[in-house]
């Protein structure tokens, strides 16, 4: 079997989850390749060729993949996918945008977002929110599969000693074309990456409030900061701060829920964390039910205590 | 221009769901059932298209068994001009969906396709890349804001770590993410008014397309349940137990 990975990066550095698609790689078994898609990005394939369990990477360094398109990313994909069993992808907001469209170009099915592997033809994968999991066989010559990064450990970054081959772009589609980004700027961590993530809901009333007590302890922990869909429709937060079923999935060592209920959407985007806190009013709450610690108070008055008896603790 | 939006029949967001015994799926029976609610956002925009000139005709379509025609009254009831069913009761998986979806855009030929960026009962997120793919039509995922001008779409979408704009030349298509807009209530009148708005129905046969499953769900199952916790007195107790017992305090 071989296997093409698609990383995903910013032509900077490798991002993360494109090490733990790597061990979703590596678990189905045979040659890795990495492909890197990018523009002045050849320190990533550097990179990517250390990385342990990678044997080839293939580097697409043009202009055209300074800010990936998905029709023009496709396109590569599938003149490099002949001769490969497997294409994965981490199921981002990158991973999802050009995946479907090499399963449909190459008339075979995605397996989406897996979460284990349990044979070569063979994955989990949850639907409903998480509520249920199910476990496909791909009758396909091809597998095109995203791979949820939470559900796999990072590959080590080192130890491998890969070749790197640059390969040809195709010319650009021309169907459309990018205009501008805007980044959320941020001294915290990236919610995906992040070790703790403090996250708020619509009890924190405001963006002002949202900010004015989140921030404190977040910066105590070194955590990102993650939201509902009700405290992002009310302006509390960022659209790229939702946690949930339709917002980013997330699985840090500690996930610390405030002023959020619980909703089965938001369940399925933080249920995987290692260790679980809920603070709410309502001894109720659906939080508390996953929760390990639940602490059933005023976040108002909560918060504020949680920050100041972290700040005596020592180290 | 003519604006095509698929509508997917699922089951209704707040409903509780339930593993089916056998582990072949998940309980449908006298299970409420809704509109997708990210289908729910296209049917609106392109509403919203037609209302301010910029579209001329809305029309809708599902795939599925007999009652997605409720879930195209629905969306017709929001606005929408007419609906096409393509009738099957066949298991459709993303790929099938697509390539029905791509037979019917090659009859409407439409200007602007606004899928929902995932369904919420699978969670696969394909149908609409896929459609684009085989349209051979650029797309804009996960549209929070969409303009249309000069034959272009000019998208801005969310991506993890904050938003991106683009813009594609029309023919296109776009999947919408949550904050595009919020979907009008229906109201009586216009709920009537869809009774009698025109509905077509199509098969998968009379459009050429082999429907055939490529996955083969060997089972479905319940997630583990996480172990349920302790509710702790007070901050002091919650600092000890991060500290001593999760050990998750640096
Ligand atoms: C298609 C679809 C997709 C969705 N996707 C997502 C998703 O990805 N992520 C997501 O999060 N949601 C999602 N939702 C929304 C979800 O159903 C809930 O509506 C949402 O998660 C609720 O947010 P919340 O918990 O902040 O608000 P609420 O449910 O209103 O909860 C607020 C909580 O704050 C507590 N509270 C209020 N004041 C205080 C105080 N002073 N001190 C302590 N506690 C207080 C209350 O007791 C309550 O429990 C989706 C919904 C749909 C239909």
């Amino acid at each position: 079997m071989t296997i093409l990975v698609i990383a995903e990066h910013d032509n900077a550095a490798l991002r993360a989850v494109t090490l733990n698609t790597i061990t979703a790689a590596s678990r189905i078994g045979g040659d890795i390749t990495v492909l890197v898609a990018g523009h002045g990005c050849a320190g990533v394939a550097a990179a990517a060729a250390a990385v342990a369990g990678v044997s080839r990477v293939l580097l697409a360094d043009a202009p055209a993949f300074e800010h990936p398109l998905a029709e023009d990313v496709a396109a590569l994909v599938i003149a490099l996918a002949s001769g490969h069993s497997h294409v994965l992808a981490p199921a981002t907001s990158f991973g999802k945008n050009f995946m479907p469209r090499v399963a449909a170009l190459l008339d075979v099915a995605q397996v989406s977002d897996i979460v284990g592997v349990e044979a070569p033809d063979t994955f989990v994968r949850p639907i409903y929110a998480g509520n249920a999991l199910a476990t496909v066989r791909s009758i396909d010559a091809t597998k095109v599969i995203t791979v949820r990064a939470t559900a796999f450990d990072a590959a080590p970054a080192d130890g491998g000693s890969a070749t790197v081959d640059a390969v040809e772009a195709p010319a650009g589609s021309g169907l459309s074309a990018f205009v501008s980004q805007t980044l959320s700027k941020s001294e915290r961590p990236s919610l995906g990456d992040a070790r703790v993530v403090v996250s708020g809901g619509r009890g924190l009333g405001s963006a002002e409030q949202y900010r004015g007590v989140l921030e404190p302890l977040a910066d105590r922990l070194g955590a990102a900061l993650g939201a509902s869909r009700a405290a992002v429709d009310s302006g509390y937060a960022p659209n790229d701060h939702q946690v949930g079923q339709t917002g980013q999935i997330v699985a840090p060592e500690l996930y610390i829920a405030i002023g959020l209920s619980g909703a089965i959407q938001h369940l399925a985007g933080m249920k995987a964390s290692r260790v679980i806190v809920a603070i709410n009013k309502d001894s109720d709450a659906p939080i508390f039910q996953v929760a390990d610690y639940g602490l059933v108070g005023d976040l108002f008055d909560v918060v504020p205590q949680l920050v100041a008896a972290l700040d005596a603790e020592p180290g | 221009m003519k604006v095509l939006v698929p509508v997917k029949r699922v089951i209704d967001y707040n409903v509780r769901i339930r593993v089916a015994a056998d582990g072949s799926g998940v309980d449908t029976a006298n299970v409420k059932m809704s509109m997708n609610p990210f289908d729910e956002i296209a049917v609106e925009e392109a509403v919203r298209l037609r209302e301010r000139g910029a579209a001329t005709e809305v029309v809708v379509v599902s795939c599925g068994v007999a009652a997605c025609q409720d879930t195209l009254r629905a969306a017709m009831a929001i606005g929408a001009d007419r609906a096409v069913l393509v009738a099957t009761d066949a298991e459709l998986q993303p790929l099938a969906v697509a390539r029905l979806l791509h037979a019917v855009a090659q009859r409407e030929q439409p200007g602007l396709v606004i899928c929902g960026k995932q369904a919420i009962d699978d969670d696969a997120s394909q149908t609409g890349q896929m459609l684009a793919a085989l349209l051979g039509w650029g797309q804009a995922t996960f549209a929070s804001k969409l303009e249309l001008s000069d034959g272009r779409a000019v998208v801005t979408r969310e991506i993890d770590g904050g938003l991106e704009t683009i813009s594609v030349a029309l023919p296109a298509l776009v999947t919408t993410d949550l904050r595009l807009n919020e979907p009008r209530y229906a109201s009586l009148p216009n709920i009537m008014k869809a009774k009698k708005k025109p509905l077509e129905t199509l098969t998968p046969e009379a459009l050429g397309v082999d429907v055939t499953p490529r996955l083969i769900t060997v089972r479905v199952s319940e997630p583990a349940k996480r172990q349920s916790g302790v509710k702790v007195a007070d901050v002091a107790e919650l600092v000890r137990k991060l500290r001593d017992e999760a050990k998750v305090l640096r």
